[in-house]
């Protein structure tokens, strides 16, 4: 415990730095901006920045990454309240009660309390963060090829039973991006796989940004201009240091709500497959469910705000916890920041801290700091956001389509990428209007070397018994609960026909 | 196109895709089982998981014909007809930019696909449009070639040359 204390004031301290307080305020501020931005969320901000990010030492840059993580799920709810339409699908249940407020003139308590619930949310889930992530980071010391295999296998079946979606399909982009992260040279036997039409460039591989910015900036760009066709329609806000007061006194009504959000989220967001999104969305339905009167959500309930928003922070911070301890991203944004740290020359996983603590205590002092910058940076900013909202798409698009380019083209040097990444991003708005998840590929290929690895290594101790996986009590568990994970739709859509059949024959 | 037609066109495309990739596999004679004192060979991965991903592609292929997926029973158009314009100017102009990068360079291809989508597709003001290619090209110069020393692409040998005049400014005056 007092090692804990001892390094996370050593953590403390490099935050303070200069250059690193700097990252934490830029970030934040890019955050809120981006979130804020429809169809702009923190996965397409972090992919579309960071190869910017190469200017500074690895340190900085995460740092810098995260505060714009967080940043991005409070501007989240300021295009929800104001917009009613979610900034980022994150955001998507602070629309049900956001926007009705909005209507009735209480933008500015809206915001508050997104703002507020927001900050307990982060900071309940950063001290969870700290507690969990040593003694975790411990206990995968013992981690062999085999357990990491079976944890990957793990990550990706929480997409199969959880994720929501078309399983065939989830499997597809599963696999797809696995499958790309083997193009270019085998690691262990050095031969050329899977160059197509024997384009030399391939044989370095297909980079996960290529896909990341492909998928998140030019699929992104494109499907926001289908949906939104570039018109959107602002609520008014007003906000006087006097009613800021008084929304702040409201703080009482939401606050167990808050903190029960913040919970959940955190712990939800330590799955890969589920994430902000869906902890946003569960802990409004519990907050709904316990409240003494469930008739008044959805008509502009300021708990209804408040659960949401403090959610999908929390989750942010939980997302990381798998991501610095495991080496596994409990989202697609910070498997992106998994992919960086890998460029930045870091092994992600449990060695991380014992080999970089400078690295891991600088990033969690920093979720304190940010937290508590991004609370003062949104509600000071809020007017000034809401004039940004209205920036329109013709000024926002094209400069989003040039840093696609030039960040694909600084992180490879070669123009080939950049056309691979608009045939990607391409093809995945295509496949994504089609209802094809594409987060579980970005996933895959940011993992797909480490599974391929991980995989073949145990295989080659274990003269290909594949019960290997199965011997290992820790391996086991995680098989286990990727078997129960992937059958458990498959088993919910057999009752539900065998439901279905006999409430038809009645 | 419906998006029924689109979703069958897709799933048929990504199954071939998928045996694509295995027969690529097998066509560069890589190891798709196991070899003798050495462990799974390199084939292994990509050829089993394209496999799987045939799979699924079928799987998506037998629901789509039993009308279980959303998608197969959605006569609508696969892209709204009132924003495929928009969807397609966009994605056509980003096209030629990237196509003119390999003819003028960077600079010239952003600021002009800036000022085509601000004053054409935007009706923003001369000015604004200007101002705003102005600092694009300016920021890109300053963050990429300048702070992270990249070369971006430059285009043509003449604009190339061009462009030593501005760096060798930079190198004389300015650093």
């Amino acid at each position: 415990m007092l090692d804990i204390a001892t390094l996370l004031g050593a953590g403390l301290l490099q935050a303070f730095e200069p250059l690193n307080l700097m990252m934490i305020f830029v970030g934040c501020l890019a955050g809120l901006f981006i979130g804020a931005m429809p169809g702009l969320g923190s996965v397409n901000g972090v992919a579309i920045l960071l190869p910017v990010t190469f200017l500074v030492p690895p340190t900085a840059a995460i740092i810098f990454l995260a505060a714009l993580y967080y940043g991005a799920m409070y501007g989240g709810a300021v295009s929800s309240i104001t917009l009613g339409i979610p900034g980022a699908s994150t955001a998507v249940a602070t629309v049900f009660d956001g926007r009705p407020m909005a209507q009735q003139g209480k933008a500015d308590q809206a915001l508050t309390a997104a703002a507020v619930a927001s900050f307990i949310g982060g900071t309940i889930s950063v001290v969870l963060f700290t507690l969990f992530a040593p003694p975790l980071a411990v206990f995968a010391l013992k981690f062999g090829p085999q357990e990491e295999f079976a944890l990957m296998v793990l990550a990706f079946a929480t997409f199969i039973g959880l994720g929501g979606d078309d399983i065939p399909k989830t499997i597809f982009s599963i696999l797809l991006g696995l499958v790309m992260a083997a193009v270019g040279f085998d690691i262990i036997s050095g031969q050329p796989r899977m160059i197509f039409f024997d384009f030399v460039e391939l044989q370095r591989g297909i980079g996960f940004l290529v896909l990341a910015i492909g998928i998140y900036g030019i699929g992104e760009m494109l499907w926001t201009l289908e949906n939104t066709k570039g018109e959107v329609r602002i609520h008014a806000v007003s906000s006087t240091w006097k009613s800021f007061k008084k929304n702040l006194s409201h703080v009482r009504e939401y606050l167990p709500t808050t903190a029960l959000g913040s919970a959940l989220g955190f712990f939800v967001g330590t799955l890969p497959a589920a994430g902000a999104t869906p902890a946003s969305l569960m802990s409004y339905g519990l907050t709904k469910t316990f409240a003494k009167d469930p008739d008044s959500f959805g008509k502009g309930n300021v708990s209804g705000v408040a659960a949401p928003e403090a959610a999908n922070n929390a989750a942010s911070t939980g997302s990381m916890l798998p991501m610095i301890t495991l080496g596994i991203p409990g989202s697609p944004t910070t498997a992106i920041l998994l992919g960086g740290m890998i460029i930045w020359g870091l092994r992600p996983g449990p060695l991380l801290f014992t080999d970089r603590p400078d690295f891991v205590w600088g990033l969690i002092g920093s979720m304190y700091v940010a937290n508590f910058v991004t609370v003062a940076l949104n509600l000071a900013l809020i007017p000034i956001f809401v004039r940004v909202l209205a920036m329109p798409f013709t000024i926002l698009t094209p400069i989003i389509f040039i840093l696609c380019f030039v960040g694909v083209f600084a992180t490879t040097d070669r123009m080939f990428d950049v056309w691979l990444m608009l045939l990607l991003g391409l093809g995945g708005y295509l496949m994504r209007k089609l209802n094809y998840p594409v987060a579980p590929a970005v996933l895959a290929i940011v993992l797909g070397p480490l599974a391929e690895r991980s995989l073949r290594q145990s295989l080659i101790s274990s003269r290909g018994d594949v019960m290997t996986f199965f011997e290992r009590p820790i391996s086991l568990t995680c098989m286990l609960l990727a078997l129960a994970l992937m059958i458990y739709p498959i088993w919910l859509n057999v009752r539900r026909r065998r439901a279905g059949a006999t409430s038809g024959t009645e | 196109m419906s998006t029924r037609s689109a979703e069958l066109l897709m799933a048929a495309g990504l199954l071939l895709l998928s045996l694509g990739l295995m027969w690529n596999v097998t066509a560069d004679d890589l190891h798709i089982g196991w070899v003798e004192g050495r462990g799974p060979g390199a084939g292994v991965w990509p050829f089993w998981l394209s496999g799987g991903m045939a799979l699924a592609s079928l799987w998506t292929l037998v629901r789509w014909f039993r009308g279980a997926t959303p998608e197969s029973r959605n006569k609508a158009p696969y892209i709204d007809g009132q924003s495929l314009g928009l969807v397609l100017i966009s994605f056509a102009a980003l096209t030629v930019m990237l196509l003119l990068v390999h003819v003028v360079g960077t600079y010239i291809a952003t600021a002009l696909f800036l000022g085509f989508y601000m004053r054409v597709i935007g009706k923003h003001a001369w000015r604004s449009t200007v101002s705003m290619c102005v600092g694009m090209v300016l920021l890109i110069y300053f963050l990429f070639e300048w702070q992270l020393t990249k070369y971006l692409p430059k285009g043509a040998k003449a604009f190339e040359d061009g462009f030593l005049w501005i760096d060798n400014f930079r190198w004389q005056y300015l650093m």
